[in-house]
């Protein structure tokens, strides 16, 4: 029997598959189609202080080996998700979930986190400094190594919850990033959002995507989003959360010897509603055929020296 | 939602750039108004198309090429096999036709309408149609409406066949409710000179097809709605143009 068990800052997984955040909901319209508790846990649709709608449609675009989305956190508001989603989706999921928080203030942030912090089934917190498809907020907190620390430290001070922050790739020093939020007290970093991107409809001449651009995610990035947990596993001490075109569960172990304790899958269940169930079921057999008995014993096991 | 291996038995060019595939598989399910989202070889994304027909263990859809997806499944020759979520999206609501239900449909907008009005009869209702294309060799499906019995009226915005204009040129004849799917400028006109309550049926870029990454919603008077999940029917009531 193989061990697929992870430790994220003192919470333990019974594997490291999390759904990523935005591509999963509050869970339900999995839950209608299999236990999704045979997940290691989920990250639930990025949540803001206030509600919001969003982005104007066409928010969805084909690419090669993935897609472009422009959302723009359309998410009830963090009074509705507290009220009615949180005691909704315990009933279908009965393990810690991440908490994705996002904002466009560090006020925002900090007072998110705040609520969230009392939430019982919330196991840790990840926080969106990432996002590309908002203005004046989301991505332009995680471009800078100090504006990054400032929300670290400020949500921080605010929750005893493992706090990781999810760092965008649109950036030149990755690593430099991470390292700004492991000094400013984060327990773990999470990683990558997606890549910003565009695409032009020819019989239009225009953008595909109302927003002009959106963030590039699937089977595509998932080179970019390796080398990038690679890159901050050199850089920090604290456990990555690896994302980014996760697709299989040997994608889920390259991930892992890359540096990741965890790993999000995101696009993947957009096109297959069972992908994270089938991934889940496929690691022990992908394990056995690369002798690991312990998952953890690989966690940034291609680094050597 | 279900996930069904589906098997292409058939897919002829029935109008001009107008296909309709038949395929064999489980439809365990499936209700008119709903769509299915197909997973195509070299794709991302899977292509979300309306249910035209279907038995038991056969299904019809009916598409326009459009695009590069579209154009690939044109291609695809019987044999071929495909992966398809099906039940995906609300469907139309029956309950409220009344009497004489007016299907109005607008090129790729008139299949839903077709299982509809197999339903509609089934409960002994007495459906008309409407259906509108651009110009005659975009026609297909009127012979399909006649022969469950409805009458059926064709309008081709060049005048090449039937009723010159659009549809709502053929909206003047007495009807208790209606259903409708088309174009966004058709539904807009219909909209505008309906006379009773009615549902529509929208089309929008998906990523998802079953209501979880918020690819497509909209806004209606009752709230943001996800057109895959929440729709693709809205009434007329909780529309906002």
């Amino acid at each position: 029997m193989v061990n697929t068990s992870v430790t994220l800052s003192g919470l333990t997984l019974s594997n490291p598959v999390i759904p990523a955040s935005g591509t999963f909901g509050y869970g339900y319209e999995f839950a209608e189609i299999y236990d999704i508790n045979c997940l290691g846990s989920f990250s639930f649709k990025g949540t803001t202080r206030e509600p919001r709608f969003g982005n104007e449609p066409p928010r969805i675009a084909e690419a090669p080996s993935g897609m472009l989305n422009a959302v723009g956190l359309q998410n009830p508001g963090i009074d509705k998700v507290i009220a009615e989603e949180l005691p909704k989706l315990r009933k279908v999921f009965h393990k810690p979930v991440v908490a994705n928080i996002s904002g466009f203030s560090i006020d925002e942030y900090v007072e998110c986190c705040g609520r969230i912090d009392k939430e019982e089934g919330v196991g840790l917190i990840e926080v969106n400094i990432s996002c590309p498809n908002v203005h004046n907020g989301g991505m332009s907190f995680g471009t800078s190594p100090e504006s990054a620390a400032q929300v670290t430290r400020a949500v921080k001070a605010v929750t005893r919850k493992p706090v990781y922050m999810k760092l965008s790739p649109n950036v030149t020093d990755i690593a430099a990033i991470a390292r700004a939020c492991e000094d400013a007290g984060a327990d773990g970093i999470s990683l990558i959002n997606t890549l910003m991107g565009m695409r032009i409809d020819l019989k239009r001449r225009a953008p595909v995507i109302r927003n002009v651009t959106g963030g590039l995610s699937g089977p595509a990035v998932f080179p970019v989003a390796l080398r990038m947990v690679w890159q901050v596993y050199e850089a920090v001490n604290i456990p990555i959360i690896g994302m980014g075109g996760v697709t299989t569960a040997e994608d889920v172990v390259e991930m892992m010897l890359a540096g990741a304790t965890a790993v999000e899958v995101g696009a993947a269940n957009l096109v297959d509603p069972f992908a994270s169930k089938k991934i889940v079921e496929a690691l022990p057999a992908v394990m056995e055929k690369y002798h690991i008995e312990n998952l953890t014993d690989i966690i940034g096991g291609a680094h050597h020296g | 939602m279900r996930n069904v291996k589906f098997k292409l038995t058939e897919n002829e060019e029935i109008a001009k750039n107008t296909f309709e595939m038949t395929l064999s598989g489980d439809t365990s399910g499936i209700a008119p108004g709903q769509f299915v989202n197909l997973r195509l070889d070299g794709y991302f994304l899977r292509r979300p198309i309306s249910v035209c027909d279907y038995t038991a263990d056969t299904l019809k859809l009916i598409y326009k090429v459009v695009g590069h997806g579209t154009e690939a499944m044109s291609k695809m020759r019987p044999g071929a096999a495909l992966d398809v979520l099906t039940g995906l999206g609300n469907g139309y609501d029956t309950s409220l036709s009344g009497e004489k239900p007016l299907l109005i449909g607008g090129g790729a907008g008139v299949p839903p309408l077709y299982a509809l009005a197999k339903k509609l009869l089934a409960e002994g209702k007495h459906p008309a149609a409407i259906l509108g294309f651009n110009t005659k060799s975009e026609v297909f499906y009127e012979d399909r409406f006649r022969a469950l019995g409805l009458e059926t009226f064709v309008a081709t915005a060049d005048g090449s066949y039937g009723i010159r204009g659009f549809v709502t040129e053929a909206m003047d004849v007495e009807y208790t409710y209606f259903y409708t799917c088309g174009p966004e400028p058709m539904l807009r006109a219909v909209y505008e000179r309906s006379r009773t309550s009615g549902q529509f049926s929208f089309e929008e870029r998906m990523g998802c097809g079953f209501g979880a990454c918020m690819g497509c919603t909209c806004k209606t008077k009752t709230g943001y709605k996800r057109i895959c999940k929440d729709g693709p029917v809205l009434t007329k009531e909780e529309i906002v143009w």
